[in-house]
């Protein structure tokens, strides 16, 4: 016998669950400002997470998909990809769509059930959140398609959940990104749980990045809750994909705090212990100590930082709560780029308040 | 490809396709062999030797990926025209037709669409193996966003595959394999489009009016040739877009011959007769002198190729139920 085949999965931290580093930090996190930025950016999707929690417990939004606990991926990952790279998302990336400039109505307002909520004013090219989980790594697969056939450095960006990497569109993806050698990284924001099903039952393989190996790529691992290592291994292996070096899938390994959404209760089929021993690997407390010990990061600033959050997540929140309702009309006129002569009637019969069924 | 009488409707697929490589770069042919073998039935025979491999595509064989994929391409402002191999192999499809393609528009209000063609050989009659045989435009007839063309000849595979390709928004482009190669005529290689979301009305006639599309529109007519020699002037309505309906071509129709006659391959319950015989219910229930008689698949499992002649209506069929329909005063 030989073997014909082996692999190797790296794996990247720099910054312990105290904030301390435990390896040489990359250059950007020797400037202080750079590490803020992301500090901050993880304390208002918390503080946006946190508001829109609220809002649905009490009646004024659908339900919504926390991020808790998973804060530090969206926020390097927001640091990592240029503004004319596609983020192609699943419905846990509120973080990264900030920091890609979508307005905090707008997600409000997807969540809170009105479709204007996806017509994004900030990255006009992102997909928005794809609920069919996985089906949107496909979608990926065609917009690096299209950055590579009009030759632009332009890399897509597709992510998903554990869960999602058992489905068929996740390996379709995979593989076809590798046959192609695409510009286009999967990041897969493993935080052990697809609503009750714990990680261990979603698949026998050791790790979720060696999936990509069989795809003929680079797979690797990195401490979700370490927003350093995070922005490093991202910008890498968006930079990587950028320069023609084909795709990687990053496994962001980090903890699901909240519910899968607000229509769950994870106290169902997880013990409370299991969840608040990972509060010890906060995302947030983990840079905040980084930064306090580094002397970058002060008192006062923290409760700058909270009121400021504080104060934009209600102004999205006023606007949210203050854009008038979509016209009835709206229900057909996005159908088709014009409307159909067979959808005429139903549509008139709708504006006339009957249901046309007389 | 006008030698020998006339081009067939896979060549018309085939010029279509070359038409619009040619006129517009954001076209891109994809799919599984479409590239260097030019497609199982080589509807794209001869496209990447001309346009390239960055414009025909082989994909890895993974039917979800193709029409996903598209999706992405169709968003990021590309015309992709992917080939699904045989409709058995579509269904795969459905996740990203319905829940990506059709809604891409309206779910972002209009920022991002989604100008896609899905196309594939659909129907009997070919001695084809398992699943390659299969007629269910009614699912995607069922998805709102959707659009579902069906050609029957090859004048109207060229100029609605054109159509298609042009149109804004997503279309499934149905090809009736049974007569890719089975009738010829001559097709004018010169970029004009037909029109979607309309019936085309292929003979006229005053006494019943036959509703059909893709392949049994052959049949169809054959019967309608039939009846005249009996005294029976049929209408014959290709529908060619079963999705959105082209409903009041039909009604007019009706609303002059007063008996109605639906034919198509696919099976029989919730199928896109159903439709069209509850439109005739609603509103031209007044101009009918016979029940709405439906000619079509049997609500049975599609049958291996031995026992498809059982499954597949035929002209003999067709009469039958016309001259039912005629028994009605």
């Amino acid at each position: 016998m030989t073997t014909v085949a082996r692999f190797t999965v790296d794996y990247t931290r720099f910054l312990d669950p105290s904030g301390k580093a435990v390896a040489e930090l990359p250059a950007f996190a020797r400037d202080p400002a750079s590490l803020v930025a992301l500090y901050r950016a993880m304390v208002l999707t918390r503080a946006f997470d946190a508001r829109a929690v609220a809002l649905q417990r009490t009646g004024r939004l659908g339900t919504y998909a926390s991020t808790l606990g998973q804060e530090a991926i969206g926020a390097a990952l927001g640091e990592a990809m240029a503004p004319e790279d596609v983020l192609v998302p699943s419905y846990r990336e509120t973080g990264a769509q900030i920091a890609r400039g979508v307005r905090m109505s707008e997600l409000l307002l997807y969540w809170g059930g009105d479709e204007r909520g996806s017509r994004f004013t900030g990255p006009r090219e992102d997909f928005p959140v794809s609920v069919p989980v996985a089906s949107q790594s496909c979608h990926a697969v065609g917009v690096a398609l299209a950055f590579r056939l009009r030759n632009e450095p332009r890399v897509a960006v597709s992510v998903c959940g554990d869960g999602a990497t058992s489905k068929g569109d996740f390996y379709e993806s995979l593989n076809a990104a590798g046959v192609w050698r695409l510009p286009l990284v999967f990041l897969v924001n493993n935080n052990q749980w697809a609503i009750s099903v714990p990680r261990s039952r979603q698949s026998a393989a050791e790790t979720i990045a060696q999936k990509a190996v069989a795809a003929g790529f680079r797979g690797e691992q990195v401490d979700g809750n370490d927003a350093v290592a995070l922005r490093a291994v991202l910008e890498a292996a968006i930079e990587r994909a950028r320069k023609g070096g084909g795709p990687t899938l990053v496994e962001a390994l980090t903890y699901r705090l909240c519910d899968h959404t607000t229509a769950d209760d994870a106290s169902r089929y997880r013990p409370a212990e299991e969840v608040s021993g990972h509060w010890a690997e906060d995302p947030v407390v983990r840079l905040r100590n980084h930064l306090v010990a580094a002397g970058a990061w002060r008192k006062a600033e923290e409760e700058a930082l909270l009121d400021e959050c504080a104060r934009t997540v209600e102004a999205a929140v006023a606007e949210y709560e203050s854009l008038p309702p979509q016209d009835p009309a709206s229900l057909f006129d996005y159908l088709y780029a014009e409307l159909p002569a067979a959808l005429r009637e139903q549509r008139e019969a709708l504006i006339r308040g009957g249901g046309g069924d007389e | 490809m006008s030698e020998n009488g006339g081009t067939t409707l896979v060549e018309a697929v085939n010029l279509a396709l070359a038409r619009e490589l040619e006129r517009d770069p954001s076209v891109v042919v994809l799919g599984e062999d479409v590239g260097v073998n030019g497609g199982v039935f080589r509807a794209t025979a001869g496209l990447q030797r001309r346009f390239g491999e960055a414009r025909v595509l082989d994909t890895p064989l993974a039917e979800t990926l193709i029409a996903g994929m598209s999706v992405g391409l169709a968003a990021q402002g590309f015309r992709p025209v992917a080939e699904i191999q045989f409709m058995g192999f579509i269904h795969s499809t459905l996740d990203q037709m319905l829940n990506h393609a059709a809604r891409l528009r309206n779910r972002t209000r209009g920022r991002l669409t989604c100008p896609m063609v899905l196309r594939a050989p659909f129907g009997g009659g070919i001695h084809a193996p398992e699943h390659h045989s299969e007629s269910t435009e009614a699912l995607f007839a069922h998805i709102p966003g959707l659009r579902v063309v069906i050609p029957s000849s090859p004048a109207r595979a060229y100029g609605l595959l054109l159509a298609a390709i042009r149109d804004p928004d997503p279309v499934v482009f149905l090809e009736p394999k049974r007569i890719y190669r089975a009738l010829k005529e001559p097709v004018a290689d010169d970029g004009q489009a037909l029109p979607l979301d309309a019936c085309f009305v292929l003979r006229e006639g005053r006494d019943v009016t036959l509703v059909t599309w893709g392949a049994l529109v052959r049949e169809t007519l054959a019967a309608a040739d039939t009846l005249a020699g009996e005294g029976v002037e049929a209408e014959v309505i290709d529908v060619a877009t079963v999705k959105p309906l082209d409903t009041e071509t039909i009604l007019a129709s009706v609303a002059r011959t007063g008996r109605c006659v639906i034919v198509h391959e696919a099976a029989r319950s919730g199928g896109v007769g159903a439709e069209i015989a509850a439109v005739l219910a609603e509103r031209g229930l007044t101009t009918l002198l016979a029940p709405v008689v439906r000619v079509t698949g049997y609500d049975t499992v599609m049958p291996l190729y031995r026992l498809e002649h059982l499954y597949l209506p035929d002209e003999a069929r067709i009469l039958a139920a016309v001259r039912g329909v005629m028994e009605y005063a």
